[in-house]
């Protein structure tokens, strides 16, 4: 029978079922074993494992990150949290200068297993220091692999293959994931780092998105599919090592790429995709590839300004209808304003 | 002692041949000497036992050596051949050793300091009985990171020990124009961690401090923080002598030199009767056949293939 649970329960039970197999796993950071347990996604570790493996810190993010360093240098699998990936700007020394170097300073004698969780947040007026995308700046470092999980099913098998990976994981969750619930087979199982993962099959446009924008992607899909044009949606779900073989085999038959993006435009992940297939299908294309990303600016507070700071199905099916040249009577091009952007959904009560 | 004795001998002995070839321009790494420190790291590295952990620092031949890193492999890696001790990705400002358990070493001040304190919690947990030692500059009590990771290691009760080498100087700029107060270590209060401040050129003065605050970590009494002086003699990096820069009391420099951690330690040897002059002379002869023949294996290794390029990004 198919089991299903949200996101965030299957986070906590991948890290639950490694501490079991592995006496090497332990998880700490700001908050990780505090009442609202980050946001569900340690509930119940402490409990079973105990303070000594599962524990709160002090708000020492660039120390911490060395300790976790240290420790996987010596011999251990640290799991370390951020409850917002802002926080792990304090510990970029330790993440870009130190454990993305160690494996090739060695010459390859020593590995860094440490896996670094964090949250893109998104909406409720958590502004420019609680909600930025930051994977491309991770993305950019050799040494460092870095792992955005869309369903319930591939966030436990990720982070299972990111806990038993040799190497610094940066591994980025988003806020608006949390409460998607999906199949999620019990037990340990690996999804492994590196592949894209096909969500939607379709002839007339390539839509590759990236963690929440999968979700925008497929209600996107579904509008074009109205207009009777076929979406292919792509995930990339680990941006490094980055393979992108399923995309080029997705744009070689659809000949139209779109790339949503949660991160900012300029110099974001979206131009690396773009730049991919620009230098590998450059004449194959029927149109100029297209990026559905953030606007150059901070995130606003205000639900007025973010409104028109996010992106949504939309927008991404409005940018496929262009590329497609569909007639303008369509009445995919209206832009709706029943639903607010700030909030994963109606029921929401905010705040995060 | 004797071992003490000949590891500081060794560091010398190495990082005088480095001036002698340096100018070859065949070791292409920047290169911070430690001579006239050698009482630290030999002082260190004696009270402890061969599956400790210790990080370093840029600065960190005598660390390497002392620990009892192979003095060949570590030519070669600053020859940048494949034989290196990490087949010529480190130069030596991240010379290290894990076979040995120098973990890591960092070009960033302050940046091993941490994990330290990593490895040090990972013996916790395992309950296996090793301790961690933090080795550092008086510049990295500067960076947060020193004061993230003591309050940690305190906090915890962590197998550590802070051991600060207090040179005087970050590069050019005296401690006096970067911190309030000369005494380090009574900073160490407060993150309630005990604290010793000893003569960093006297080597046995150092082992019995180090000696104490190992036995206190290993016992499960939680970390303790040395501050060592000592003083660099020649420039911050490079093999020349820098004094006509201006930038330090020529006095002061000589009073350090007439200090010399080995001379002294020989000295005590000699009046105790624990070594005579000729075993002391046999001790040099031996260390220069030994570095002589280090160079030989460096300069006669092999460069890496350029095909080696992305080797060793990941781990397997």
């Amino acid at each position: 029978m198919s089991r299903e649970i949200a996101f965030h329960q299957a986070l906590s039970e991948a890290v639950a079922l490694m501490m079991e197999a592995d006496d090497r796993v332990f998880i700490f950071g700001e908050g990780v074993p505090d009442p609202k347990t980050i946001f569900g996604s340690t509930a119940g570790l402490k409990e079973r494992f105990g303070e000594e493996r599962v524990f709160d810190t002090p708000l020492s993010e660039n120390g911490l990150t060395g300790i976790a360093i240290g420790a996987a240098l010596a011999g251990m699998r640290p799991v370390m949290t951020h409850q917002r990936i802002d926080f792990a700007l304090l510990a970029m020394d330790q993440i870009v200068n130190h454990a993305a170097k160690r494996c090739y300073t060695s010459g390859g004698k020593q590995g860094v297993p440490v896996t670094i969780r964090s949250i893109i947040g998104r909406g409720w007026g958590q502004g420019s220091q609680h909600s930025q995308s930051l994977h491309a700046f991770f993305a950019h470092i050799p040494g460092l692999k870095v792992v955005m999980p869309v369903t319930p099913h591939d966030a436990k098998g990720l982070l299972i293959a990111s806990i038993e990976d040799n190497n610094p994981v940066m591994f980025i969750e988003h806020r608006w994931l949390y409460n998607v619930i999906g199949h999620v087979p019990e037990g340990i199982y690996r999804t492994p780092l590196g592949p894209g993962k096909l969500f939607r099959e379709g002839k007339d446009v390539t839509i590759v998105a990236i963690s929440y924008m999968v979700m925008e992607a497929l209600r996107a899909a579904d509008m074009l599919a109205k207009e009777g044009l076929e979406a292919e949606v792509v995930a990339v779900q680990t941006l490094r090592p980055f393979d992108d073989s399923m995309i080029l085999d997705s744009v070689r038959k659809t000949r139209r790429l779109v790339v949503a993006d949660t991160g900012w435009e300029t110099v974001g992940f979206s131009a690396e995709i773009v730049a991919r297939v620009a230098e590998k299908l450059h004449g194959t294309l029927r149109a100029a590839p297209r990026r559905v990303a953030l606007p150059d600016c901070p995130t606003p507070t205000t639900p007025a300004l973010a409104n028109h700071y996010y992106p949504r199905a939309i927008h991404v099916a409005n940018v496929v209808a262009e590329m497609a040249d569909l007639p303008a009577e369509t009445t995919l091009l209206e832009t709706p304003t029943t639903v607010p952007l700030d909030v994963p959904d109606k029921n929401f009560p905010g705040p995060f | 002692m004797r071992l003490m004795h000949q590891r500081m001998v060794l560091v010398r002995e190495i990082e005088e041949l480095i001036v002698r070839h340096y100018d070859e321009q065949e070791m292409r790494c920047p290169m911070h000497l430690g001579i006239g420190q050698e009482g630290v790291s030999a002082g260190i590295c004696a009270s402890l036992r061969p599956e400790d952990y210790i990080f370093g620092t840029y600065r960190s031949h005598g660390i390497y050596l002392a620990k009892g890193g192979d003095p060949k492999t570590m030519l070669a890696e600053f020859y940048g051949k494949s034989t290196g001790q990490s087949a010529g990705r480190a130069g030596s400002m991240q010379l290290t050793a894990p076979e040995i358990g120098f973990l890591c070493a960092s070009a960033l001040v302050g940046g091993t300091i941490p994990m330290a304190v990593g490895a040090a919690l990972a013996s916790k947990l395992r309950r296996d009985g090793r301790i961690a030692i933090a080795f550092f500059g008086d510049a990295a009590t500067e960076e947060g990171v020193w004061h993230e990771a003591m309050n940690f290691a305190s906090l915890k009760k962590l197998p550590v020990v802070f051991v600060c080498e207090n040179n005087f100087f970050a590069v050019y700029t005296p401690l006096a124009e970067r911190q309030p107060s000369d005494k380090i270590y009574e900073r160490a209060a407060g993150y309630s961690m005990p604290a010793t401040c000893v003569d960093g050129n006297n080597v046995a003065e150092v082992f019995e401090v180090m000696d104490d605050a190992v036995a206190r970590a290993r016992a499960g009494g939680g970390p303790s923080f040395v501050e060592a002086r000592t003083y660099r003699w020649r420039e911050h990096c490079g093999p020349a002598w820098d004094d006509h820069l201006s930038y330090r009391n020529i006095e002061e420099a000589k009073a350090w030199m007439a200090r010399d951690p080995i001379r002294q330690f020989e000295n005590r040897l000699l009046e105790e009767k624990l070594m005579t002059d000729a075993e002391i002379a046999q001790v040099r002869r031996d260390v220069l056949a030994q570095v002589e023949d280090a160079l030989a294996f460096a300069k006669q290794s092999p460069f890496p293939e350029p095909d080696e390029l992305m080797h060793g990004v990941y781990a397997p």
